[in-house]
């Protein structure tokens, strides 16, 4: 009995989550400047130009940044199977997304088609090369456990957001009208509830547990919820598209927004029942993230259920949805996964013996520094939300805050590794 | 008949356990009960390791013919493992507790991305492979 496709021991070399890593919090600190310099339009409505590039330079400048990098690390780890060729894909898709994901902002922001058209071909190259590698490592697999399931079905809801944003590129950048104008809400719901949400629980069932020795996630919410969002996403979807049967978008909103609190509400208490009491602030951000899910999810409802509730609402959700579950979560596993791969490697090359613990390449109080500027960021982006002028400039000065610290944090782990490494004898690599 | 993944699985369960215990006493400075506790982990995780290399890994090995492959991955962890144990030992005599709570903290990534690839992976195909084998594999597991 051959395994050709499992190899244990497969973690890609460390440039290739980690260009990923140090990028991500420079596209925040863009994200951030860009909020300052659009002020109060950035917040008069979810879609205006503004809008649309402060949230793209996030959910792919940082978002997308960090999931593919961290994937391409964690797949052969979580499901045994390399993905083929991570350093090629990964150099493509880094310099794809980074490109594209900067000219998508400068073509919503400065109204420049042609930026919005140069970003349609790089995005669309990014992801088309990693959605292709991580589908052959996903059909590689030894063993076809939940955690399988649930990657493959983040990676499906990943390809329908690409797909979907493709269109709405296409009307931004040529002018060519979507086949339904309900993409505008398909595109972020895929995105968010899907690509975002599926991932995250699917990491949470294994790191969570793992992190704090917890209890284990309850098997039917552990196998259910993947396959649940998926089927009420599709469902939603094709409500909305149609959209002529009365309450029924609004119901499966309803549903699909109870399944995240239910998701979220459930790590929490979990989290309250761990085994590991040290302060951590990778905690600390799983608990900022999992609250402003189940809060983001709650104003979902109200929204789907009560249309005329105002629109600042919906502002609302995303800033909850992204800076405060999404970017905060994405926070707290870096803080866990750069000093690891950092120990990881070092050891490799210079032996366990001589290799610095974890914490040597970051410390516990500039990670709760950290904890405390992203927390007042999410607070003052959902305030002015609801009250933009003239909040928004305290929420970009807080938001620019929370990016540079986390540069700064990740930036002194990466030399702290690049310099024990060159003291070590030039053994290995 | 319990699996080799639950039974192995709920011996991680346990480990994990004990290591809490140490690593708590430790960040509260009872440096008593956190030698006891780490010694106390540390023989149970080298029961668990023992148990793999000596019954487990041998007779997959056997099944598939060759040495090579996830359990030369996993041996090669074990060996990591046993270093941070030592360093982890050897911080509790001198009571360093920020050399204690960073191994620690090291250690335990190492030890759950190790059980996740054993748990998700290798005991499942063990359980699959192995089958009636694994009975007399579990009950020599009990003693």
């Amino acid at each position: 009995m051959q395994q050709p496709g499992l190899k244990l021991e497969q973690a890609p070399p460390i440039a290739v989550p980690f260009r990923f890593f140090l990028t991500a919090p420079l596209f925040l600190l863009a994200a951030a400047a860009l909020l300052a310099w659009s002020g109060a339009a950035s917040f008069d409505a979810r879609a205006t130009p503004a809008a649309l590039a402060v949230t793209h330079l996030v959910t792919l400048g940082y978002m997308a940044m960090v999931m593919l990098g961290a994937m391409l690390q964690i797949l052969p780890v979580l499901v045994g199977t390399p993905v083929p060729a991570a350093r090629a894909v990964a150099g493509a898709a880094h310099a794809l997304l980074v490109v594209g994901a900067a000219s998508l902002a400068a073509g919503f922001a400065l109204g420049q088609p042609l930026a919005t058209r140069a970003a349609a071909w790089t995005l669309g190259g990014a992801f088309a090369v990693f959605l292709v590698a991580v589908a052959t490592a996903l059909t590689r697999v030894a063993v076809r456990s939940a955690t399988v399931l649930g990657m493959t079905l983040a990676t499906a809801a990943l390809a329908i957001t690409v797909v979907l944003g493709l269109e709405l590129a296409a009307m931004h950048g040529w002018g060519i009208a979507p086949p339904s104008f309900a993409l505008r809400e398909l595109h972020p719901a895929w995105g968010l509830a899907g690509w975002t949400g599926l991932l995250v629980a699917g990491v949470a069932y294994q790191v969570v547990p793992m992190f704090q020795m917890t209890p284990p996630y309850p098997p039917p919410l552990a196998r259910g919820f993947p396959v649940a969002v998926f089927v009420l996403l599709a469902a939603w979807s094709a409500a909305a598209w149609h959209g002529d049967v009365p309450g029924l978008e609004a119901t499966l909103a309803v549903l699909l927004a109870g399944g995240y609190i239910t998701f979220a509400v459930t790590t929490l208490v979990l989290q309250i029942q761990r085994r590991r009491r040290i302060p951590d602030a990778t905690l600390a951000f799983w608990q900022i993230g999992m609250a402003s899910v189940a809060l983001a999810s709650a104003v979902w409802c109200v929204r789907a259920v009560r249309p005329e509730a105002p629109e600042a609402l919906d502002l609302l959700i995303g800033v909850l949805a992204i800076v405060g579950g999404a970017v905060s979560v994405i926070a707290g596993m870096l803080y866990k996964i750069v000093p690891f791969l950092g120990w990881f490697h070092l050891q490799a090359s210079v032996g366990p013996k001589g290799a610095p613990h974890m914490k040597k390449f970051l410390g516990d109080s500039p990670q709760q520094l950290h904890v405390r500027v992203h927390l007042v960021a999410v607070a003052a982006l959902c305030a002015a939300a609801l009250w933009p002028q003239p909040l928004v400039y305290v929420a970009a000065a807080a938001l620019g805050a929370s990016a540079l610290v986390q540069f700064r944090n990740l930036v002194l782990a990466a030399r702290f590794y690049r310099a024990e490494l060159a003291r070590a004898p030039a053994t290995g690599a | 008949m319990p699996s080799i993944n639950a039974t192995m699985s709920g011996d991680h369960r346990a480990c994990d356990a004990r290591f809490a215990t140490a690593e708590g006493a430790a960040a509260s400075g009872d440096w008593t009960q956190a030698a006891a506790e780490f010694a106390a982990f540390r023989d149970a995780m080298e029961r668990h390791l023992k148990l793999e290399e000596e019954a487990l890994f041998p007779a997959f090995e056997k099944h598939t013919g060759s040495a090579a492959g996830p359990t030369e991955a996993m041996r090669m962890e074990h060996a990591e493992m046993r270093d941070l144990f030592e360093r982890l030992a050897a911080a509790a005599e001198a009571r360093d507790g920020d050399e204690f709570l960073g191994l620690a903290e090291t250690l335990n990534l190492l030890m759950q991305q190790h059980n996740m690839k054993e748990e998700q992976v290798l005991y499942v195909l063990m359980d699959e492979s192995l089958g009636s084998e694994a009975e007399s594999l579990l009950a020599a597991l009990a003693h």
